[in-house]
């Protein structure tokens, strides 16, 4: 086995682990009850799908092409930094909007403070 | 830590000058010699020696990496297995962090990490609220886990 083919093997690897976890986090974001949980399977899952994606992209025109893709670089670095703030915010925004958790839910700390945000809005 | 960096670069340059050769060679080797120079003179700054947070932040960046394929891992048995028998649940966290980037890093950290993600911090930033997909054997075992990144992020600020 030379080189090539060991590149080659790592490459096939990282984008159907990729999609593989791409498709699990579309298999979440069907099966989980609320948006909080689906928001974990997604939130992860396709980050690191993605990743894995444009890391064996990266690989592959840099061994075969012989071509640095600086972009897909900087593209991984991105999606790493903004995809955990995003789902912050959509779960944020979903839980002061008065979307409830699942009732499967044990417990709730937050309740109280929503309470007293919903009263000030109205007032 | 930024102003060693800083001082670090201009003794390289001053070494450019003195050997004057402007290649990116020398530069690095300026950059090893005032490396040495700052080592020796470590007491007279008022923070620890820069390399130190650098070698933490490589840790943290490494750290990033597990927790990011461990919470996948847990993310695909729960999404996987036949039944849904998860107890997820909101709890409050009290911060030791104090800075707003270290807040913002320490939930960054948080997100990615094995079935919990941050909803919310409390106005005056002493409170973070994070749900967790599955409470009972996770809440303490979290709980530890953050008290490790916690200080982790405050060897990096100190």
């Amino acid at each position: 086995m030379n080189v090539t083919e060991i590149i080659e093997g790592l490459v096939v690897l990282l984008v159907v682990a990729g999609a593989l976890l791409t498709v699990i986090s579309a298999i979440g974001a069907l099966r989980l009850p609320d948006i909080y949980t689906r928001s974990h399977a997604i939130s992860k899952s396709t980050t690191l799908g993605i990743m894995l994606i444009l890391t064996g992209t990266l690989l592959h025109f840099w061994f075969r092409h012989d071509h640095v893709n600086s972009r897909l670089l900087l593209a991984i670095v991105f999606i790493f930094l903004t995809s955990p703030v995003s789902a912050h915010l959509i779960s944020r925004a979903a839980y002061y909007s008065g979307v409830r958790p699942w009732e499967g839910t044990v417990r709730d700390d937050l309740a109280e403070r929503r309470e007293t945000l919903a009263k000030s809005a109205k007032r | 830590m930024a102003q060693q960096l800083l001082l670090n670069v201009v003794l390289a340059f001053v070494w450019m000058f003195l050997a004057d050769s402007f290649t990116g060679s020398s530069f690095v080797i300026g950059y090893l010699l005032g490396l040495g120079i700052m080592f020796a003179l470590r007491r007279y700054f008022s923070t620890t020696f820069y390399v130190v947070p650098l070698f933490v932040i490589g840790k943290l960046t490494v750290i990033f990496m597990k927790e990011l394929l461990l919470a996948n891992w847990a993310v695909l048995k729960i999404v996987l297995s036949p039944s849904l028998d998860m107890k997820p649940c909101i709890f409050a966290l009290p911060l030791e962090v104090k800075k707003d980037w270290e807040i913002t890093l320490l939930s960054s950290l948080i997100t990615l990490t094995p079935g919990t993600f941050v909803i919310d911090v409390s106005d005056d930033k002493k409170l973070i609220y994070i749900h967790t997909i599955d409470a009972p054997d996770v809440d303490e075992v979290i709980r530890q886990i953050k008290t490790s990144f916690e200080k982790t992020i405050l060897e990096v600020s100190r």
